[in-house]
């Protein structure tokens, strides 16, 4: 269950750069090789929110795709499995250059209605 | 604000992009997007690379040892700390949900043991985290040790997630496990140094294919060392050893 942290670690830095607005929605970058379940990380950010500042924030997860590049070929393969090999000669020497994202890439903002602009 | 942004290579902290009539006014919604492109873990990195930086300050190298639950970890410690007295000076942290069962198999046998329970709170963690090994290395004698090893959270999963301060990242897998566990959890394979396979002198009693698992250790991580060790009879433990001695020198 370390979605649950993971959500408490997004919400610190969320706070932090909302700077007192409301948040509406939070955008995340997941590589597919990370290990985070999104169902469940939808599941625990609701619960860490819950009546707090942040509460009411839609976490809006974009799936990145995992992508490998050939040091052999230079050949390019994004995988639909962890096999981490180049489609286009078989070598396994390949460096990760996507797939690995775990990143808050922005979030959406707005006046509370009771505060008007900060 | 005035935050480090160890990702990207913007150069500014925040772009601000006006959505909506009105915005621009500064009442209506108000509503615009902030760019925050920070990496979700980087506190836990940010107290990682503290954690590293006074590990080597004192001289100490550090391997976060990791594993399911039963692969024989603490075993393997148990042979292993007998095997470096002497030769090296070893300190190992405890990682575990509940209980000091593990830690106090290990004391007594020469190594300095801290132990760091990760049930505080609600549930309890299945990893450590930066934080966590930070209030265990205050157990340690730093000062007097060469390598520390960590103990980590029994799970294949939360701990290849978390940089707790190591220099290099080991597992003991069972081959009791079957043959497929790379290619079910190739975060944890992928992101170690070492494989310790263990328990084979269970070999002649299972049907396991030991090449079948090394074809699938190397299609997602063809640079890790291994070691085949039984921890329960002591054979095959020199490797690792040694790899510990390097390790930590």
């Amino acid at each position: 269950m370390h979605e649950l942290s993971l959500c408490n670690a997004i919400a610190a830095t969320v706070d932090e750069h909302a700077a007192g607005k409301r948040v509406d929605v939070v955008r995340l970058r997941v590589g597919h090789f990370r290990q985070v379940v999104p169902d469940t990380l939808q599941f625990c950010w609701t619960n860490t929110v819950a009546g707090g500042p942040l509460d009411g924030a839609r976490l809006d997860i974009v799936a990145v795709p995992a992508v490998v590049v050939c040091r052999v070929c230079g050949g390019s393969t994004e995988l639909d499995e962890p096999m981490l090999r180049c489609a286009g000669c078989a070598s396994s020497e390949v460096d990760m250059v996507s797939g690995e994202e775990f990143m808050i890439e922005s979030i959406d903002v707005s006046d509370r209605p009771d505060t008007g602009a900060a | 604000m005035g935050r480090f942004h160890p990702h990207g290579d913007h150069d500014h902290e925040h772009e601000h992009e006006h959505r909506g009539v009105g915005d621009h006014s500064g009442y209506a919604t108000g509503a615009e997007r902030i760019t925050v492109l920070e990496n979700i873990l980087g506190e836990n990195d940010r107290i990682a690379a503290a954690n590293r930086a006074e590990l080597a300050g004192h001289g100490v190298r550090t391997v976060n040892l990791m594993s399911s639950p039963g692969a024989g970890k603490t075993a393997l410690l148990a042979r292993t700390i007998p095997a470096l007295a002497n030769r090296t000076r070893v300190g190992i942290l405890e990682g575990d949900i509940a209980t000091n069962i593990d830690a106090d198999r290990l004391a007594g046998l020469g190594a300095d043991v801290a132990l760091v329970n990760t049930d505080d709170g609600f549930g309890g963690e299945c990893h450590l985290d930066a934080v966590m090994v930070r209030s265990g290395l205050d157990q340690l004698p730093l000062a007097e040790l060469d390598l520390l090893v960590i103990e980590n959270v029994g799970n294949l999963v939360c701990p290849a997630e978390f940089d707790v301060g190591q220099d290099a990242r080991a597992m003991v897998y069972a081959i009791t496990e079957g043959e497929e566990k790379p290619l079910k959890y190739p975060v944890m394979f992928r992101a170690v140094d070492a494989v310790v396979i263990n328990k084979m002198d269970l070999l002649p009693h299972l049907d396991f294919d030991l090449e079948l698992f090394r074809a699938n250790l190397a299609r997602v991580n063809p640079h890790a060392v291994t070691f085949e060790v039984s921890a329960t009879t002591g054979a095959g433990l020199d490797g690792w050893v040694e790899w510990l001695i390097d390790t930590a020198t």
